[in-house]
């Protein structure tokens, strides 16, 4: 019988049921296997044995400075792109604006499978749209996702495409959160739009601003999606990411315990980065 | 006349990056009614051809489309509907109640969100392949039941809820079911509408796990056939962008149905950090 007394219990019960099975559990099992070897009857405790093997994988390395690569390069193109375009659907001159937004935010509702299958058609060499468009301005095709230079690019373009609109219409509640008696007192002041920009958009943004970076900068640590669809990892390993090495270890291996050390090498590293930009941009999120 | 001159070029440019983001969809829809060698051949097609049907017949011949899409539609439809409960009821615990331990779980709850999915992902196999329900729904539903952020939501947006509004309803009388289905329910509506929309298209879009878990073909949902489609070798890719566009055109259809949720859903996404 529910009575007052034990409903929370009641009602807290399966989400605590499924958080300990499919989380906790988990959680602590990975750690376990990240010390082992094998799988089932023949797995074997070897203490820290795949954390020493990981320091000298050079592929694990390669994937780290390929994901930092990404990072470093994509998120503040994105960022700055998304805010631009938010600013512009802020814009009173500007018409249609109900459908220009929900255009832009449309990609980000497309699926891993779907948007691989786009994309890769998008991008071939012989026959792809962005291909055919760039030659109207006189570029020779170019072997998107078999060159190793333009295979990051590609990624950092189907990356961008993706998430863009999904960060301007983030930073579009943002702008539109803020008091319109701000503008209005810095006019009467006399101060220009690039002052107001500066001095009220800006600072008023700041914690939207700051949790975007923190989301891009945590999702694109763990990029799995793009590289998996689009280039596989390759060619030669220029776009395999710390996931997708994961991914890889794992369910092409079946090298669980491996797999599990560098879940936990990324998980060190997402809470190392998240800490380090919520001190250094001193945000109290 | 000021206000005419100045819209027009940032309207265009708009109107560019509306092209940007929505011409793929468009081009998309199109492929999908060409065969395979017009797919592959210059210009693009930005007409519709006479492939569909024949694409689409393809496709349920190759990967049984119908009952792929109803493995699709089922798993969402339970997975979003068992989370939302769940999310609902822990969310409301956590709101409006006082119990052991309750701070301690909210704490170890969020902190989760910060693990990647890399971690569990492992174990979760290992479990599901211990018990024998790999290659089952159960297999894709059960883990996504509790949802750290969906209890997040909910909690966050109860706690605004005047706790007075339950009180009148339990000094007429109402039993602590009664309150919950007949007060907090129609109050979270909107709240509860906007987590469906998130929950529903992570759950319609999944892959990775579903592709771990699943084997049989009887079984594949969408992503996780159109997978498999293309990774045969001289791949139809006219049966693929019909498998695509289903793939993705009824989430748009969706979107311009419930902008609102769909907005207020991801935008409640983006806390999830």
């Amino acid at each position: 019988m529910i009575t007052r007394r034990n409903v929370p219990y009641v009602l807290i019960l399966p989400a605590l049921a499924g958080f300990l099975v499919f989380k906790a559990y988990p959680i602590l099992a990975a750690a376990y296997i990240s010390l082992t070897t094998g799988a089932g009857a023949a797995r074997s405790f070897v203490g820290l044995d795949n954390y020493v093997r990981l320091v000298n994988d050079p592929l694990f390395w390669t994937s780290l400075w390929n994901t930092g690569l990404i990072l470093v390069v994509q998120v503040p193109i994105m960022l700055l792109l998304a805010l631009v375009l938010a600013l512009g659907l802020n814009s009173p001159f500007v018409r249609l604006r109900a459908t220009w937004r929900l255009g832009v935010f449309m990609p980000s509702l497309t699926g891993l499978v779907a948007y691989g299958v786009m994309f890769s058609v998008i991008l071939s060499k012989e026959s792809g749209l962005l291909n055919w468009m760039l030659g109207f301005l006189g570029v020779d095709p170019i072997d998107w996702l078999g060159s190793p230079f333009w295979a990051r690019i590609a990624i950092v373009i189907a990356l961008t495409w993706h998430y863009t609109g999904y960060n301007a219409v983030i930073y579009l509640a943002g702008l539109q959160s803020i008091p319109k008696e701000l503008y209005e007192a810095s006019m009467v002041d006399g101060a220009g739009s690039i002052r107001r920009f500066w001095s009220i958009t800006v600072p008023q943004l700041r914690p939207i601003l700051l949790l975007t970076i923190v989301l891009s900068t945590i999702g694109t640590l763990q990029l799995f999606d793009e590289p998996f669809v689009l280039t596989g990892g390759g060619p030669d390993n220029t776009t395999l990411t710390i996931s997708l090495y994961l991914y890889q270890n794992g369910f092409r291996y079946f090298d669980f315990g491996y797999a599990a050390a560098i879940a936990y090498a990324l998980t060190l590293i997402v809470a190392g980065f998240g800490l380090l930009q919520i001190k250094l941009t001193g945000g109290r999120k | 006349m000021t206000r005419l001159i100045r819209g027009w070029p940032l309207t265009i440019v708009l109107a560019a990056v509306f092209g940007l983001s929505v011409g793929p969809f468009y081009w998309l829809a199109m492929a999908a009614t060409h065969a395979n060698s017009e797919i592959f051949s210059y210009p693009p097609k930005f007409y519709p051809g006479d492939q569909l049907l024949e694409n689409t017949r393809k496709l349920e011949e190759s990967i049984g489309l119908l009952n792929v899409l109803g493995n699709t539609l089922f798993v969402a439809v339970v997975q979003t509907a068992g989370a939302l409960v769940v999310s609902l009821l822990a969310g409301y615990a956590f709101a409006k109640f006082t119990f052991k331990g309750r701070d301690a779980f909210f704490v170890l709850l969020l902190s989760t969100l910060v693990i990647p999915g890399g971690v569990t992902i492992i174990p979760i196999f290992e479990m599901m392949n211990d018990i024998g329900l790999i290659d089952s729904f159960p297999a894709l539903i059960l883990p996504s039941l509790s949802v750290p952020f969906g209890i997040f939501l909910m909690r966050q947006s109860l706690l605004a809820v005047p706790d007075d509004l339950l009180d009148a309803a339990r000094v007429d009388g109402a039993g602590e079911l009664r309150v919950l289905v007949q007060v907090v329910v129609p109050v979270m509506r909107p709240v509860l509408a906007a987590l469906a929309v998130f929950l529903f298209l992570g759950a319609w879009n999944d892959f990775l796990w579903p592709l771990i878990a699943l084997r049989t073909p009887e079984m594949h949902t969408l992503p996780v056939a159109l997978a498999s489609l293309q990774a045969t070798t001289r791949t139809d890719f006219g049966q693929v962008m019909v498998g695509t566009a289903l793939s993705a055109l009824p989430m748009m259809a969706l979107f311009l149905i419930l902008q609102k949720q769909f907005i207020s859903g991801l935008l409640a996404g983006a806390t999830k950090g």
